[in-house]
């Protein structure tokens, strides 16, 4: 078993997956030229092992987006990568009317086999290139939605979401592309719609999914040594919303934080504080909390950036507020 | 073309006709709800159409969808009883008149946000060429979704990667109540020379001149020779829809697009005029197409409304796990177990 | 009407044993209340004169209805103040208050002498699994101190209530219909023979009665039971037993054979940490403690008395503490921690001349010890009949929690330490 990257373990995935069925394709801005493959690097190569199959695209995510739906309705299992989720808002139209309704609005007679592949994420881009749509995609029934956090969950998420006869917006994260863990050299395929413990713990309950399963397991390693023990869920899926982990976890700790990177305001977070508390109620000993990115467009200034985005510390300072009883 | 092919052509453009009158007196009789958008006035861009492309080629319009399922071959009864949000309808009532489907004729729908199916249709042609099936794609629009951003998209991406497409503009000269010369810029045709594709005006009036254009189109795509667009001038006796009060267009101009109707042109000049077929004839095929369109109505009118137990279908093709159905009508809001959220699934 | 019971929805006024206008100091008993288990004496909260009495003698009232009114002489009281719902009651009010009870003035009165003290008054403020754990174990929340936010009461407060203060078991629960598992003190669940009634009389059921029905249904059809027996030697048990008695005589204290009984199942359940555990719809539940219950025959059934931190007691304290509970049982004088909260149950016939019996599993226990009659019985003993004084004791366990394998090494562990009986004094 090697570690790599998260950038190889979804080169690895998509590789492994056109190899096995010649309907896969990629199609996105830059994919083949551009520095070798990928704005971030993630196709390079395959243009060459896979001549035809990849092709980049005009800047025109409305038309990847739709003309990959329509080759999907068509018997082909295309890949479209949209540069940065930012860019996703072009395509809004072809995602939520299309892609998700195709399926049941036309009574079972279409299906749209497609991945969106897209990363969420920051790195001093200011407003319009510093987002994250987790909570957009998540609200729309039609689609499913993924954000895996570890290079082992991106590898078989996105091996099982290319073979998925669903659209699936597959969210994969900036600060997580270099990122690195232990990947099988044998195929292995993660269900979509299945959370995953990432760490076990007693005292409080972390339900979070992508970057902040990272910063989550940051947080926990520095709260073991004082000698709080938290249990870390990572929910993977995002749509469906596999709680059932969440669930099980509560009934134990009886405190839940929920961790998320957007905005909070009708964020994903206030989802699934509702439905814990409406499954669980009898289980909780303190109010469900969140840790949430702040509400304002993303600044560039560095120091300002940085004080948007929720970090270890911000997970470490809930932690601190709920044992301590500060709600 | 043969005679019975030509009769065959009449009679579909007679069949819209009576079906979109009698769906007209249905709405207003409230068994239709929500937008109609009714085809009166554009049958022979339809009909002319659909004569030219064989039958796995696919096809990809807008809402203005009922002259277009009907002349692919969906019948009036499962376009009738879709109207009526029926069990029985071309998607079991869950599109309604502007996303008409039926994959079996491989009618592709029935978009109805606009300019929003070209990208659609331009992937259905990219897999046709990447799967090498020969297929060529047929894409109508309106005149008014030319100026969206998908329509230049996909020109721009079908020209590219030369599919085998016919973007075809039912150019009926208003986009809702917009005349042409209030909502573009250029003529219609010069919008596919900024694509250097291959483009043709055609007289949307004449099923003939449609059918052959279209004939060109599909031959060139066949050829390798990449997309087309075909600027069809048509015209729509109707309001936009049935909300439409339509007082915005010059009544004399209805009346002098009347006197060219699609379907008394191609009676007179074709069918009558070389005795393909006698008045007789034609009173015959319009009683036979009222019986065919009343037949449809008694049937939508008796079919079932779609089960409830129906609503989840086909949201996912699988069951899916754990999922979260807060607010539904038939299980309760908070959903712990595995459940799976679909009766039925593809 | 006080609560007195943690599934008390009314009480009986036995007795009064003051009049009205007599003197009233606080923490004297003032009236005897009739329960579904048993006469217990309430004690005035106040000082005063008892000025009038709501609730005579023989009538059933609701808990939180006022039965009487203390008051200063002078003190002007209202006539028959309104009764409370139970519900709405936020303190057990035996009586009522020093000043006019009106309902929305609830009676200002203190807990008497060393019982537990009320904490809330009004709202509760209590965290969702606070609550369903307060629940569970029959804690009334008003007597635990919350230390969260606005002194909310939170699952850790809970749990440090349990082991320290005689459990206030309270609320009212519904009526004993057969319910999950949970933990409750019931009367101990002995097979025993009723009074043959004349055959054509129906006898009402006894509140007693009723309860002693709804637990053993309950248990019966919860309960996966297991049985194991074995005989033990009580030889040397019965002489150390001599030895002690004599030396105590002077104290008047007498080791019975069943406080030898209780010494070694605590002394045991400390080795055995499953067979004190308790079984909830959650999963298995440690305890830490070990009380030790024990069935105690009184008129019209038997309710079992609870002997705390056995495995912390010598013999001569368990002797003395279970005469005591013994007494206050068939005399009906139970006081709240008498009965209840134990985390395992023996039940003993040994004065029936039984040769052996089972017992059904007190919910929420991992088992039930029923030990029968000691006697002379010829076994052999190194290849040769002898006779030996026998004991016959049958541990009757819940599938669900243990397995007979650890039944079987708990029983014998019991009898290890009687048949060395020197370990249940050293």
């Amino acid at each position: 078993m090697a570690e790599i990257t998260y950038r190889e373990a979804l080169k690895r995935a998509l590789r492994e997956e056109m190899q096995r069925d010649p309907t896969v394709v990629i199609w996105g801005e830059d994919v083949v030229a551009y520095a070798g493959g990928g704005a971030y690097g993630v196709t390079s190569g395959l243009a060459k092992e896979f001549p035809g199959r990849v092709r980049d695209t005009p800047i025109a995510e409305e038309a990847i987006i739709g003309v990959g739906i329509g080759a999907a309705m068509g018997g082909m299992r295309p890949v479209c990568e949209i540069m940065t989720v930012n860019f996703t808002l072009v395509a809004w139209d072809q995602i939520v009317n299309h892609a998700a309704k195709q399926s049941h609005m036309f009574n079972g007679q279409i299906k749209v086999p497609m991945v969106i592949r897209t990363p969420n994420g920051h790195g001093r881009t200011a407003a319009t290139h510093s987002q994250n749509f987790d909570a957009w995609f998540a609200h729309v029934p039609g689609l499913k939605v993924v954000a895996p956090s570890t290079p082992y969950d991106a590898k078989g998420l996105l091996k099982t979401s290319i073979r998925d006869d669903d659209p699936v917006v597959f969210l994969e994260h900036l600060q997580l592309y270099g990122t690195r863990g232990e990947v099988p050299d044998e195929e292995y395929l993660i269900p979509i719609g299945v959370s995953d413990y990432k760490r076990r713990g007693k005292d409080v309950t972390l339900v979070t999914w992508g970057r902040m399963t990272m910063e989550s397991l940051k947080a926990a390693r520095i709260l073991a040594e004082e000698g709080i023990d938290v249990e870390i869920v990572d929910l993977r899926t995002l749509r469906p919303l596999d709680l059932s982990l969440a669930l099980e976890s509560v009934h134990k700790t009886n405190r839940v934080i929920v961790v998320e990177e957007g905005w909070r305001t009708a964020g994903l977070g206030a989802e699934i504080a509702a439905s814990l508390q409406e499954m669980a109620f009898n289980d909780l000993d303190a109010p469900i909390a969140r840790v949430a990115g702040l509400e304002v467009p993303m600044p560039y200034a560095r120091n300002l950036e940085r004080a948007t985005l929720p970090f270890a510390e911000d997970v470490i300072a809930a932690v601190h507020a709920m044992m301590q009883k500060q709600y | 073309m043969d005679k019975e092919n030509l009769v065959a052509l009449y009679r579909q453009m007679v069949l819209i006709r009576v079906f979109e009158d009698r769906a007209a007196e249905m709405y207003a009789k409230a068994k239709i709800a929500g937008f109609l958008h009714l085809y009166n006035g554009q049958e022979a861009v339809a009909v002319g159409s659909v004569s030219a492309l064989h039958p796995d080629d696919d096809v990809v319009v807008n809402y203005r969808d009922h002259g277009w399922a009907l002349a692919r071959g969906s019948s009036a009864r499962a376009v009738m009883a879709e109207l009526f949000g029926r069990a029985t309808g071309t998607t079991g009532g869950r599109g309604g008149s502007m996303h008409l489907v039926d994959v079996k004729n491989r009618f592709w729908g029935g978009y109805a946000i606009v300019g929003g199916h070209l990208p659609l249709a331009a992937g259905l042609a990219a897999a046709a060429q990447y799967l090498k099936t020969g297929r060529v794609t047929l894409c109508s629009m309106g005149d008014g979704s030319t100026n969206i951003g998908t329509f230049h998209a996909a020109m721009n991406w079908a020209k590219l990667w030369n599919l085998p497409i016919i973007f075809m503009v039912e150019n009926n000269q208003y986009a809702m109540g917009t005349h042409y010369d209030v909502h573009s810029a250029v003529p219609m045709i010069q919008k596919a020379a900024g694509y250097d594709m291959y483009a043709e005006q055609v007289d949307g009036m004449d099923v003939m001149a449609v059918r052959e254009a279209v004939c060109r189109a599909a031959e060139r795509a066949r050829k390798g020779e990449g997309p087309s667009f075909l600027d069809v001038v048509t015209y729509r006796y109707r309001g936009h829809s049935m909300a439409d009060p339509d007082v915005q267009r010059d009544k004399a101009e209805i009346a002098r697009w009347k006197e060219r109707d699609p379907i008394t042109r191609f009676a007179t000049e074709v069918l009558l005029k070389r005795n393909l077929v006698t008045p007789k004839d034609l009173n015959d095929i319009q009683k036979s197409v009222e019986q065919e369109v009343e037949d449809a109505i008694e049937f939508a009118d008796k079919s079932p409304e779609p089960a409830l137990d129906t609503l989840y279908d086909y949201i996912y093709q699988q069951p899916v796990r754990n999922m979260q159905i807060a607010g539904s009508l038939i299980r309760p809001p908070t959903i712990a177990k595995d459940i799976p959220t679909n009766g039925k699934h593809a | 009407m006080p609560q007195m019971g943690f599934d008390m929805t009314e009480g009986t006024i036995a007795a009064w044993l003051k009049k009205e206008g007599d003197p009233v100091a606080k923490g004297e008993p003032i009236a005897e209340i009739e329960t579904d288990k048993t006469t217990i004496q309430i004690e005035s909260f106040s000082s005063g004169v008892l000025r009038k009495i709501l609730a005579q003698a023989g009538q059933k009232v609701p808990v939180g209805q006022v039965i009487g009114i203390i008051a200063a002489p002078d003190e002007p009281i209202a006539g028959a103040p309104p009764s409370a719902s139970p519900q709405s009651a936020s303190q057990p009010a035996p009586e009522a208050s020093k000043s006019n009870a009106a309902p929305q003035t609830e009676p200002r009165t203190q807990p008497a002498g060393a019982a537990p003290q009320i904490v809330h008054q009004g709202r509760i403020i209590a965290t969702p699994v606070a609550r369903r754990l307060a629940e569970e174990r029959g804690i009334d929340l008003r007597y635990v101190k919350g230390t969260g936010p606005d002194g909310r009461i939170t699952k850790a407060d809970v749990e440090a209530f349990v082991p320290s203060s005689p459990a206030p078991v309270s609320k009212p629960t519904v009526s004993p219909v057969v319910k999950a598992p949970e933990p409750v003190p019931p009367p101990a669940p002995v097979a025993q023979a009723a009074a043959p009634a004349a055959p054509s009389v129906m006898q009402p059921l006894t509140r007693m009665r009723q309860t002693i029905a709804a637990r053993m249904v309950a248990s019966k059809q919860q309960v996966p039971h297991f049985y194991i027996t074995v005989a033990v030697e009580m030889d040397a048990a019965l002489a150390l037993r001599a030895q002690i008695n004599e030396s105590l005589k002077p104290e008047g204290v007498k080791v019975s054979v069943n406080d030898m009984v209780i010494r070694a199942v605590a002394l045991a359940l400390r080795r055995f940490p499953n067979m004190n555990a308790a079984f909830t719809a959650e999963g298995i539940q440690r305890r830490d403690y070990v009380h030790v219950a024990n069935a105690v025959t009184v008129e019209g059934g038997l309710v079992t008395v609870t002997v705390r931190d056995a495995d912390k007691k010598t013999l001569k304290q368990i002797s003395q503490e279970m005469a005591a509970l013994a007494e206050r049982a068939r005399s009906n004088k139970m006081q709240p921690g008498d009965t209840g909260g134990q985390t395992f149950t023996i039940s003993n016939l040994g004065m029936y001349n039984v040769e052996n019996f089972i017992a059904i599993v007190n919910q929420p226990d991992a088992g039930i010890l029923a030990v029968a009659t000691a006697t002379p019985t010829p076994v052999v003993r190194d290849g040769e009949i002898v006779i030996r004084t026998m004991m016959n004791m049958t541990l009757s366990g819940d599938h669900r929690l243990t397995d007979g394998a650890e039944g079987a090494q708990f029983i014998n562990e019991i009898k290890r330490l009687l048949e060395n009986p020197w370990s249940l004094v050293l």
